[in-house]
């Protein structure tokens, strides 16, 4: 239960970072350490070279502008449940922060590690599928911006290249005063979940969905968003036979089934926590069915 | 062997080291600094036997290397203790609530609870269990040491109100 040898790096900065990455070989990069230390307790995973991205400069913070948040890939998952800014602009990751591990666990790991390690029942991803967010990625060769439907590609494995860093996530906002809501369930609090469901709603005055988000952890290699769902909700009045019907289209899902859970618990699972979702995201935007 | 030399506070007191990079801090409080009090339990971030505070904050310390500890202050539950045979409030009520059997969760539960306390003096039951969600007890079923964290918030409240 001890790691194999490695050599650590402490950068700076993040050219100096980048520039580590594109000349060692088989080296990671250590964010919050919470998922990737586990593993390299176990020796699941044995690298050469650990880079350290927790003395490199601007890489944590949260700021607004405009329509769109933007978080550093190395704020802690605490400062994130604990933000003003949060609370107010994207009430669904605080919500779904509740459940990602434990106060301790919370207090060193941070969102970009979350989302480069790329758990199937990883809470953060789910936010970011929901909200259509965008991942900024560095290397030496330059940044590019991935939107969130292309990074993850299979299982727990993402668009970021060995020598490339998330740097930052960016979160457009949805209007103020939407509805929002994250059920999950996990045999014990703070466990993975086997399954979770992330609702965001969008009403007008008369009920009629504007727009509407519907995502699921638990039931892919990645977050699904049911697209299904949200074209059946949109334009439509939200009440209590909507929101059913719109669970329901999860009926059509394949989930993998595992010792935790078999296909057929998880799809009944995805059905009852997208109904809560979606009747809670509803009532937090004036609206009780 | 790849080295680093670091140097950190802990309970108040400086130290440096010339470490193994791949050692924890865990390892470095109970190995190098004798601090044995710090238990380690499933070394892989699920038991929370192996909490401590680094720069006031609740962290696994096997999920942590000692290098990236270089310039934190860390507590450890050697640092809660008000003098050499005494203890504090926290200490004190994990004693008359029966907090503990055998004792080994006890430096993680007594450091989660110190982060709590400090942070919220009046927590309600279910505050204080959902914070326990992230330290394993085997002996007490929870019911004394949940127990002893309402009553230490009972005490430091009405120590504050003197």
């Amino acid at each position: 239960m001890k790691p194999a040898p490695f050599s650590y790096h402490a950068p700076r900065s993040i050219k100096e970072a980048a520039t580590l990455l594109a000349s060692l070989d088989n080296a990671k990069v250590l964010a919050g350490g919470q998922s990737l230390v586990p593993m390299m307790n176990f020796r699941y995973v044995i690298v050469d070279h650990i880079v350290d991205l927790a003395k490199v400069e601007g890489l944590a913070g949260i700021k607004v502008g405009g329509a769109t948040l933007r978080i550093g890939a190395m704020t802690r998952q605490r400062d994130i449940e604990f933000s003003p800014e949060i609370a107010q602009h994207c009430p669904l990751l605080r919500e779904a922060l509740s459940h990602v591990g434990h106060r301790q666990t919370r207090n060193r790991g941070t969102i970009g590690g979350s989302l480069a390690h790329a758990d199937p029942a990883a809470e953060q991803p789910t936010v970011c599928a929901a909200h259509d967010a965008v991942i900024e990625i560095t290397s030496a060769r330059g940044m590019r911006r991935v939107p969130f439907a292309e990074f993850p590609v299979a299982f727990m494995t993402t668009a970021v290249e060995p020598d490339e860093i998330v740097t930052a996530i960016e979160i457009p906002l949805w209007p103020a005063g939407h509805g929002y809501s994250f059920h999950e369930f996990a045999r014990r609090r703070g466990d993975y979940a086997i399954v979770g469901a992330a609702a965001l709603l969008d009403l007008a005055s008369d009920r009629t969905v504007r727009r509407a988000s519907l995502t699921f952890c638990g039931v892919g290699i990645g977050p699904l968003r049911m697209s299904e769902a949200e074209l059946m909700l949109t334009g439509k009045c939200f009440d209590r036979a909507m929101a059913k019907a719109a669970a329901a289209t999860v009926r059509t899902i394949t989930p993998v089934g595992d010792i935790h859970a078999s296909a057929d618990y998880r799809r009944h699972l995805a059905e009852v926590l997208a109904f809560r979702a979606l009747r809670d995201a509803g009532a937090r935007c004036g609206t009780r069915i | 062997m790849a080295t680093l030399k670091i140097s950190l506070t802990v309970n108040g007191q400086s130290y440096g080291r010339e470490v193994e990079s791949r050692l924890t801090l865990a390892d470095l409080l109970r190995h190098e600094l004798d601090l044995t009090g710090t238990h380690v339990g499933c070394e892989h971030g699920v038991c929370g036997a192996c909490t401590v505070l680094i720069d006031g904050r609740t962290a696994r310390s096997c999920l942590t290397f000692a290098v990236q500890a270089d310039g934190c202050e860390i507590t450890t539950v050697e640092g809660l203790a008000p003098a050499e045979g005494k203890l504090n409030i926290l200490q004190q009520a994990f004693q008359d609530q029966h907090g503990l059997q055998c004792g080994f969760c006890t430096p993680g539960m007594l450091m989660t609870l110190t982060e709590l306390l400090r942070d919220n003096p009046d927590p309600t039951e279910s505050e204080v269990r959902d914070v326990l969600t992230g330290n394993l007890c085997r002996c007490t079923g929870y019911a004394g040491i949940v127990s002893a964290a309402l009553e230490a918030a009972r005490r430091l409240r009405a120590q504050q109100e003197r």
